[in-house]
């Protein structure tokens, strides 16, 4: 059983918004009394622990109090009850960048730093080679940092809170600046600390980085803690979650249309996302989309499919009059729009020939390698030589979930195999074939 | 590496617990005061550096100010209203030496935290520092125009009253205790209410300034006409903190506590005209109000201390 090294024991913060502010003696006295202002609790009753040399993600969406906490933790904000103990040497990255003042030098602001976190400054002397080699900022250590681009400043904020040999270190979404190289060299600098035994609290928005590093993470959800596990179950919590506060929001909209429940085979399926059915009839195109939707078995338990779960696409369509050569196209994306998969009709050598009517089209993806995110569907349909009857983007929607610990965009099939000293020598291909074999 | 306990793996190193709570109490606050004391000393370095950043002339507007405020009083008060003090400069200058640290701390640790947002919203420390140091660089520039009122007294052959010397301490340590209170207070109140700032630039510049006899003499121009009214206007005088320490300073720098011989022109033959410029206290009277103004300075201190923890939890939100 190890220590503690930061005990967050029932802490709830109030923040009171006014609706206006306030702030000159004028406006205050004018108003004194009856400013009218609403409470936003922006934590309540979270309380968990963090091992010594753990690390443990925070997840949540915007405005879930992550950084609300990791401010609490930091000591920048006191909680309005409940306290936070931390055991050690803190030193933290809050929401883009270290605390740094601006008319001082890059060197300047590392002694100050330096002794806020209660470094000599012989300590700091010590230290600071390291910390500008590790910045990359070269002469621009001695300009003012008001002059610094983004990058520098999150550089040598990184640098500094790494360098000072923090007993805990607490990041908030920093990894996402910098170009690919820093940030790779930060991930290198994040597990030496893991391996060297101290203790990480990390917040971020990308699963896939809370299941690459962390030991345990949390689920924050309007300042609630809803959950807490392995990565894969917390991340599993937060999907969930977030497709609730998705579905709250399209309800807002517009509500789904009733031949896309009727269109489900069996209990077992629900709809994820339909797209409202176009009234339009024009005879330049005889074949229009009616309603797609998105199948998998289970969804009525859950609002995901698993890794390697069969996909069902169900394309539904309205003929005019009779079409022979019909085709019918399938884009997947991920949710920043980049392509993931996309086939017809025509390349997989299938003719569809449309009856005057209603139809469908089933597109069964089996063993969805996708790893974990919302996908989107696009889907055409189009005449002989290319001419468009229907697109519509986005069709519908998925989401995937990761149950295991690797990261990345698709799974691939992977068996690590010891080479024996001997055959050190031989074609790995060969070699390979044959431990497949 | 120097320190040992920086040395090995993390987990066998002596740890500080901190805790971060709305219920911390002043002691516990002014312990951690105390062990960030590196830290003040750093910001007031800093504060000194920032302040003086981009002029050409640097820190040597820090004496440079000060003289010509005490040209153009000279010029008026002396040469043109012919006050009729003798050697009026080292008057002068005896009391604004003390209120120019006192105003320029106050003035500077009422903004201290609005203008560090960047520090205060990213990195945790005891707030109160950025407050102490302002006090704190006030009393760097304290010395400095301690050091040009020096030459100023052996330019002028003048004296001070070697023997009441410490004197000088005793009126430093109050005011000392009374600017922190005061910058403590006013910079936390400023964070909520942006006026406090311009509010306090009028208040403590202008109408605290001219409650203290500074450029005038207490006992020459005010206590006359307060003489009918009986003591009670007096008193009302006297509590203004700043009155005591003042003129303890001038006691000791100007050293003149009996009837002085104005320099006023007089009809040949007429004697001079002698006022007291300064009052003929005892020396146990001065330590007598400077003790007092010390004791309302540690209470105001606790009190601010307390408003100050009171605001500051929510510091990182409202800037």
């Amino acid at each position: 059983m190890g220590t503690m090294a930061v005990d967050i024991q029932g802490v709830s913060k109030r923040f009171r918004l006014h609706q206006e502010k306030y702030t000159s003696l004028k406006e205050k006295l004018i108003h004194a009394g009856r400013v009218p202002y609403e409470d936003l609790w922006a934590l309540r009753d979270v309380a968990f622990d963090v091992q010594e040399g753990e690390t443990v993600g925070i997840l949540g969406r915007n405005g879930s109090g992550k950084s609300t906490l990791l401010k609490c933790v930091c000591g920048v904000l006191q909680p309005t009850s409940g306290q936070v103990v931390v055991r050690g040497k803190l030193a933290g990255l809050l929401e883009l960048g270290a605390g740094f003042q601006q008319d001082l030098t890059g060197r300047e602001n590392i002694y100050l730093n330096g002794s806020m976190l209660g470094l000599s400054k012989r300590e700091v002397d010590h230290l600071f080679d390291d910390i500008v080699e590790f910045a990359e900022l070269g002469h621009f250590i001695d300009n003012q940092v008001k002059f610094y681009s983004s990058g520098m400043y999150v550089r040598l904020g990184f640098a500094v809170a790494v360098n000072v040999d923090p007993d805990v270190l607490v990041i908030d979404e920093v990894l996402a600046v910098g170009d690919e190289r820093f940030q790779r060299k930060c991930m290198d600098r994040i597990k030496r600390f893991q391996k060297e035994g101290r203790t990480i609290l990390f917040v971020s928005h990308s699963p896939d980085q809370v299941r690459a590093i962390c030991d345990r993470a949390v689920v924050l959800s309007d300042g609630k803690m809803i959950g807490m596990g392995v990565p894969g179950e917390a991340v599993r919590i937060f999907r969930e979650e977030l497709m609730e506060a998705g579905d709250e929001l399209a309800m807002g909209g517009g509500e789904e249309p009733p031949e896309a429940a009727a269109a489900a085979p069996g209990p077992e399926s629900v709809t994820l996302g339909a797209a409202p059915v176009p009234e339009a009839t024009d005879s330049s195109r005889p074949v229009r989309l009616t309603d797609v939707t998105a199948y998998y078995p289970g969804a009525d338990q859950r609002r995901y499919l698993l890794l390697g779960e069969t996909l069902v696409v169900r394309v539904g369509y309205q003929a005019q009059t009779a079409a022979r050569d019909t085709i019918f196209a399938v884009e997947i994306r991920m949710h920043d729009g980049s392509l993931v998969f996309r086939t017809d009709t025509e390349i997989l050598g299938m003719t569809v020939a449309a009856e005057v009517g209603p139809g469908a089209l089933d597109f069964i993806y089996e063993g969805m390698p996708l790893f974990d995110g919302a996908y989107y569907v696009n889907v055409g349909i189009y005449g002989p030589g290319g001419i468009l009857y229907d697109w519509r983007e986005p069709a519908c929607e998925f989401e995937m979930m990761n149950p295991g610990r690797a990261t990345g965009m698709v799974a691939l099939s992977v068996q690590p195999t010891v080479v024996p000293a001997d055959r050190l020598a031989e074609d790995p291909a060969l070699l390979g074939l044959e431990a497949h074999a | 590496m120097a320190e040992p306990s920086l040395e090995g793996p993390p987990a066998q190193r002596v740890k500080v617990t901190r805790v971060v709570s709305a219920n911390i109490n002043v002691r516990q606050r002014l312990a951690e005061i105390w062990r960030s004391r590196e830290l003040l000393v750093y910001l007031v370095r800093t504060e000194i550096k920032v302040k003086y950043k981009n002029s050409f002339l640097g820190l040597l507007w820090s004496m440079l100010s000060p003289a010509m405020t005490l040209a153009v009083y000279t010029l008026v008060f002396g040469v043109l209203l012919k006050n009729g003090i003798p050697n009026f400069v080292i008057y002068l200058f005896s009391g604004l030496l003390l209120w120019n640290f006192f105003s320029t701390g106050v003035i500077t640790a009422t903004g201290v935290v609005v203008n560090n947002a960047g520090l205060v919203k990213k990195v945790s420390f005891p707030r109160e520092i950025l407050a102490l140091a302002a006090i704190g660089s006030a009393g760097v520039f304290f010395f400095f125009q301690a050091c040009v009122m020096a030459i100023f007294m052996v330019v002028l052959h003048m004296s001070p009253a070697w023997s009441l010397i410490w004197l000088l301490l005793v009126a430093m340590i109050p005011t000392l205790v009374f600017s922190c209170a005061l910058g403590i207070f006013l910079a936390s109140v400023n964070v909520y209410l942006r006026d406090t700032q311009h509010l306090i630039e009028v208040l403590v510049g202008a109408a605290w300034f001219w409650a203290c006899p500074i450029v005038y003499s207490f006992n020459r121009s005010l206590q006359p006409h307060m003489l009918g009214a009986g003591k009670w206007r007096e008193w009302l005088y006297f509590l203004n903190p700043m009155s005591p320490v003042v003129m303890t300073f001038q006691r000791v720098l100007y050293d003149r506590p009996g009837l002085v011989q104005l320099t006023t022109k007089v009809p040949p033959g007429a004697p001079r005209v002698t006022a007291q410029l300064l009052p003929g206290w005892p020396v146990i009277t001065y330590i007598w109000a400077d003790a007092f103004v010390l004791a309302v300075a540690l209470a105001l201190f606790y009190l601010a201390m307390v408003v100050f923890g009171r605001l500051a939890g929510n510091f990182a939100e409202e800037l």
